[in-house]
């Protein structure tokens, strides 16, 4: 069951086109943004509310890569690997945090803590390399500042 | 040096308010439109400013306009295309974050000038600071009476709205943006029917770019030939320049159209990191072929990089230095319009991680006899007019250009000339 608030959003998305199920993309979004990740049990709950079947949700669900149709940690870490980034040497990032928190791209720390992805270019290619956690964006980043970095996420 | 779109943004980027935009003459060129111009002619002051789309294509933005019947009944739609996920470029977060207003402004302008009343941003996930900005901007506007029904009390009617997307660099290709719009998968379309025409849910439909849109006051208020003369080449304007890799000081400029990129790089970006020597870059963006030292006079507008073999593109610039790998870079590229395609066709779909298997086996030092001539056969293979959509063409642009000019750099991870080579393909 999609709760008031989700449905609320929900339907303040569909307001705005012309049809109910060309606010699914948002509806995803918004379902996610309250419970993290989109579950079948979500996705279900969605589809019914949008009027569409679950295969139809689903397959739009799973083109986008920031929908997650896997459980994340309670903070992802999208580390840019694009080519502006290659050639300031993301690498060594990804590198230690793979090490350090001993998880592989896709994999979630054992403490929950933290989903590391990689991301295609985030737009801010004079800064690199750069990776964002949750909504937040950081620029310039070198290996030694990662510990401290991560400390702000519970 | 006259910068129209950016003169105006702060030191610390923050955008501004309506009313500070205001009395710098913001929306005094949809006054003036609204006063004493007509639809046409708005296009026709477009079309003769020479105007062409920033998002990589170069199209002339008023001829792109004239194909939209104008006496098509409503709905029609004017969209913003604020996808910005081509790797290297970064131009048009400044304008989204910063400039909020300009942009609307501009929005306000192409609508008009198309007659659509209902307008998207379409804005990329993870511009967050932009999507505030632009939330903000359109509540001032509406607040104001720029933006909803009879607007300053004319009989035009305008409503905008934010749309964030969820992650696929293929939302950026206008047909495949329309399609996420509807909510499905961002699948290219097939042309005809071209946007114009039929586009978002099947109406008359105008996507442009973000710097496309932020010309458009200035071209009004100031004029075709003012636009023209901002320019030192054929191609009217400024441009929102960039450079990013091992340069002293990366960033973004705004520039006259067509200064060069000798000028780019030393002048603005400070040249190489000590210790570093350049060899190439791609003049704007990942989809570019490269330039290298032979092209460092060529002035960076849409005729004369086409002139040299590469496209202007985003006009973002990408710097391949000397310790950095060839095949590393390009590998790199590739996993990423790899990982991107839609899938919808196969030469894209298949060709792509065939091309970054190889180049991680030349990478490894494993590569094969026959690699090059693979590489070589996609390129034409993934061609224009093989694939439905620009993306697969794109991705072949910085191979087919490393290929040619950093032979060697492949050629020396061919270690093994005895081992068979690798496919049938080779001998066709
Ligand atoms: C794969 C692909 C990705 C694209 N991404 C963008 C983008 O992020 N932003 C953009 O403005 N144009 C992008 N384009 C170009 C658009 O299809 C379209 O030409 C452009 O938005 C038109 O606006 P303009 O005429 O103002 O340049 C992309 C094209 C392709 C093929
Ligand atoms: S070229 Fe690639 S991205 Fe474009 S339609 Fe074909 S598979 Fe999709
Ligand atoms: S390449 Fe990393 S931010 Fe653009």
């Amino acid at each position: 069951m999609l709760t008031k608030e989700e449905q609320h959003e929900i339907d303040e998305a569909i307001r705005i086109v012309p049809y109910k199920q060309a606010a699914c993309i948002e509806a995803l979004k918004i379902v996610q943004e309250h419970r993290r990740w989109i579950s079948d049990e979500s996705l279900a709950d969605i589809a019914q509310y949008m009027e569409m079947s679950t295969a139809a949700l689903d397959s739009v669900a799973t083109f986008y890569n920031l929908i997650f149709r896997k459980p994340v940690g309670r903070h992802v870490i999208l580390l840019c690997d694009s080519i502006s980034c290659y050639v300031l040497g993301y690498e060594k990032l990804s590198a230690y945090i793979k090490q350090n928190l001993k998880i592989e791209y896709g994999g979630t720390s054992s403490d929950g803590r933290f989903t590391l992805l990689p991301n295609p270019c985030l737009g801010t290619c004079d800064h690199g390399p750069a990776l964002m956690i949750d909504n937040d964006l950081y620029r310039d980043v070198t290996v030694e500042q990662l510990d401290n970095i991560f400390n702000k996420y519970e | 040096m006259l910068r129209p779109l950016t003169s105006h943004i702060r030191e610390d980027r923050r955008p501004l308010s309506l009313k500070e935009y205001e009395k710098l003459g913001g929306y005094e060129a949809v006054r003036k439109v609204f006063k004493s111009m007509t639809p046409q002619a708005v296009q026709q002051l477009v079309k003769d400013s020479n105007l062409r789309g920033r998002g990589g294509a170069g199209f002339s933005t008023g001829l792109k306009w004239s194909f939209v019947p104008l006496d098509a009944p409503q709905p029609k739609y004017l969209i913003c295309n604020a996808d910005e996920m081509e790797p290297g470029t970064f131009k048009d977060r400044l304008l989204l974050e910063s400039a909020p207003h300009q942009l609307i402004e501009g929005m306000i302008l192409a609508a008009f000038a198309i007659q659509a009343d209902t307008s998207y941003v379409f804005l990329r996930w993870a511009y967050k600071d932009a999507a505030k900005a632009i939330i903000h901007a359109i509540h001032e506007a509406s607040d104001a009476g720029y933006l909803g029904d009879n607007i300053l009390g004319t009989d035009f009617s305008l409503h905008m709205h934010l749309h964030t997307g969820v992650g696929r660099y293929i939302c950026g290709e206008e047909t495949a943006l329309l399609n996420s719009l509807e909510g499905k998968r961002a699948t290219p379309r097939s042309k005809p029917p071209f946007p114009q025409v039929s586009g978002l849910f099947g109406k008359p439909t105008i996507v442009n770019n973000v710097e496309t849109l932020s010309c458009l006051p200035h071209i009004v208020n100031y004029g075709a030939d003012w636009f023209q003369k901002l320019s030192r080449t054929g191609d009217a304007g400024t441009k929102i320049y960039g450079v990013s890799g091992k340069v002293k000081r990366p960033g973004l400029w705004e520039l006259p159209m067509g200064v060069t990129l000798r000028e780019l790089l030393e002048d603005y970006a400070g040249g190489m990191w000590d210790g570093h020597t350049f060899r190439g870059a791609l003049p704007g963006g990942a989809s570019t072929d490269f330039l290298v030292e032979q092209h460092l006079d060529v002035k960076m507008d849409y005729g004369s990089v086409a002139a040299a073999g590469s496209r202007l593109g985003t006009g973002t610039v990408i710097v391949l230095d000397d310790k950095t790998s060839v095949v590393g870079f390009v590998k790199n590229l590739i996993h990423f319009f790899a990982q991107e395609s839609c899938g919808f066709c196969t030469p894209c779909r298949e060709g792509l991680p065939w091309i970054e298997k190889i180049l991680h086996a030349l990478e490894n030092e494993r590569g094969q006899r026959g690699d090059l001539k693979i590489l070589e056969q996609h390129t034409r293979l993934l061609g224009p007019g093989n694939t439905f959509c620009a993306l697969a063409p794109g991705a072949m642009e910085p191979l087919q250009s490393a290929l040619k000019y950093f032979r060697k750099d492949f050629e020396q991870y061919i270690a093994a000339y005895a081992t068979p080579c690798r496919s049938g393909l080779m001998n066709r």
